[in-house]
């Protein structure tokens, strides 16, 4: 299992075991849902946005270990970010998590995320709660989805 | 011993590789089987040598096509022991198979107010459709639940409550893919019969795991799927009671379900032709047939007794080794089907590591999601097993376990 460490790096399972900012934030005036109808992981994010900067940022969910250690590393990396700002990050993590390059930013702890581009059935457990807290932060009342909504 | 059983892993040439290094542990057979060698033959032979339009063909190839489509037919009826050829309608699966009913027979015969029993077991499959059908009539669902705990066995007691005379179709899944209970097919049939109701059998989990005789279930319509089976993907069967058959209308229009057109209506064919519009699945139910051949040589009955053999075994395993472990689904008189939740380790982290060590799980809802709301998981993992399965690999799903166990322990 030699590739597994990759994948799941010790920030993942540290993230995992332990994810920060996982409470109902009860300042928050935004919310935002994501689910992935694959495997029925469900997740929900709290934003305090004031202005266009997000303050505060929490989540509650049930999810595997790359969802719930990406939504954790989510809130520690957005939290004070303005949506502009987190825009920018979101755009790196999901080249990282696609192809695998870090880019030439610092990606900090965000990086060890990387290595989930090698097993293609993860990238959406990895996006999903980034999906769920850009959407409440710009408004966007649907739910974050990894599918394509239809009726 | 039966032959057929001696070197039955090389019957399976998928089986023979290695996958992340490891040899391949293939335990994801309620998903799809593998295919023995020489159902791989028949899709080859058919296309080499008698690839041809059925039915109206004069030619020899179509007439060799036509032969061995209909020997086909003829070959189900046998294998479900239905009382004529004339009763087994080919379906692109057991999915399309339930569609066909819910719209052939259920748009006919439902009303507003009419009642649809499920059971809190189904799969997507046998419930989603009935919805869409309840949406075009009016007619409401209702369920028949599982009883409290992790057994997964349908509460019978609540049967007579559920199943009044409003209730027109009981539909229900012969075998749980979810937690591998086997349900008292013919007596949920007879019990449906005595208010009225027509009975839809989902066979996609018992068809080719134990013999399943239409007679003596005394089933109105039963679901198979080819893949799950040894078979190719892509076809599967509906057998439907003769009488029920000819009073129901078309499914879809097109070529080969007529008898006569004209430019503003037509004539049907009698059943089964009524229910095949277009160039059917030729290749698919030709290798189908020979997929039913093949587990014939290898006996039903024995398949039935490994596979349950198999899952006691690993049931018994995974609840003594691994610690914690919660074992859903009855331990005894299940098929070959086991869901278990490692606590702290999502069934998706536990599948990409079983992978890594090249054995194939599934995990996630099964296509149940209100089942696992019930039992208060969002997924689960699940290893299944088939007639090529051994102890041996069980050995290495427990070690594997124990490993994901201990990695994610830290």
């Amino acid at each position: 299992m030699q590739d597994l460490t990759d994948l799941y790096q010790s920030v993942i399972l540290d993230h995992n075991r332990r994810p920060r900012n996982y409470s109902v934030l009860p300042s928050a005036n935004r919310v935002g849902s994501g689910n992935n109808p694959m495997c029925g992981d469900q997740i929900t994010v709290y934003v305090q946005l004031d202005g266009d900067r997000i303050s505060n940022v929490s989540f509650q969910g049930s999810g595997c270990a790359i969802s719930k250690a990406s939504a954790s590393l989510m809130t520690v990396n957005l939290k004070g970010k303005t949506i502009a700002e987190a825009e920018v990050i979101y755009a790196h993590l999901h080249q990282m998590v696609t192809t695998g390059k870090v880019g030439d930013d610092d990606m900090s702890d965000l990086a060890a995320l990387a290595g989930v581009h090698q097993f293609p059935a993860r990238i959406k457990c990895a996006t999903l709660g980034w999906h769920a807290a850009l959407n409440a932060a710009k408004g966007d009342a649907q739910p974050a989805t990894t599918e394509k909504p239809s009726d | 011993m039966n032959p057929a059983w001696q070197n039955i892993r090389a019957d399976f040439p998928i089986l023979n590789q290695q996958v992340n290094g490891q040899a391949l542990v293939y335990l994801d057979n309620a998903a799809t089987s593998q295919k023995p060698q020489c159902v791989i033959d028949a899709l080859v032979n058919y296309y080499q040598r008698d690839n041809a339009n059925v039915h109206r063909g004069i030619h020899t190839l179509s007439m060799r096509a036509t032969f061995a489509y209909e020997a086909a037919r003829e070959r189900s009826a046998q294998f479900l022991n239905a009382a004529e050829a004339g009763e087994i309608i080919f379906t692109a699966g057991t999915t399309d198979s339930i569609n066909l009913v819910a719209h052939a027979w259920g748009d006919k015969n439902l009303k507003a107010g009419d009642i649809i029993l499920l059971t809190e077991m189904e799969h997507h499959s046998n419930m989603v459709p009935w919805q869409l059908l309840a949406r075009r009539t009016g007619a409401k669902l209702r369920y028949l639940p599982v009883v409290a705990g992790d057994t997964g066995l349908l509460d019978l007691t609540q049967l007579d409550q559920v199943l009044t005379p409003e209730v027109k179709i009981f539909a229900f899944t012969h075998v749980s893919n979810t937690l591998g209970v086997i349900n008292p097919a013919a007596a949920l049939c007879a019990a449906a019969k005595k208010v009225g109701a027509i009975s839809v059998v989902d066979a996609a989990q018992s068809a080719g795991h134990m013999p399943i005789d239409v007679r003596a279930m005394d089933c109105d319509f039963l679901a198979v799927s080819g893949h799950k089976m040894c078979g190719p993907t892509g076809v599967g069967l509906l057998y439907g009671r003769k009488a029920l058959l000819e009073a129901m209308p078309p499914y879809r229009g097109g070529g080969s379900m007529i008898s006569s057109v004209e430019y503003f209506e037509s004539k049907w064919a009698p059943a089964p032709q009524k229910f095949e519009a277009g160039t059917p699945n030729i290749a698919d139910v030709i290798a189908l047939a020979r997929a039913m051949d093949y587990l014939d040589d290898l006996g039903r009955e024995a398949i039935a007794q490994h596979d349950e053999k198999l899952a006691a075994h690993a049931y018994a395993r995974l609840a003594n080794e691994i610690p914690g472990i919660r074992m859903l689904g009855p331990a005894q008189h299940r098929s070959g089907v086991i869901s278990f939740d490692l606590p702290g380790v999502h069934a998706h982290d536990v599948v990409t590591m079983a992978d890594q060590a090249g054995v194939a799980l599934r995990g996630g809802h099964h296509c149940n999601q209100p089942l696992m709301r019930k039992l208060g998981l969002s997924s689960t993992s699940r290893a299944s097993f088939y007639l090529y399965n051994t102890e041996a690999e069980i050995e290495r799903l427990v070690a594997t376990l124990q490993t994901i166990q201990k990695f994610f322990a830290g």
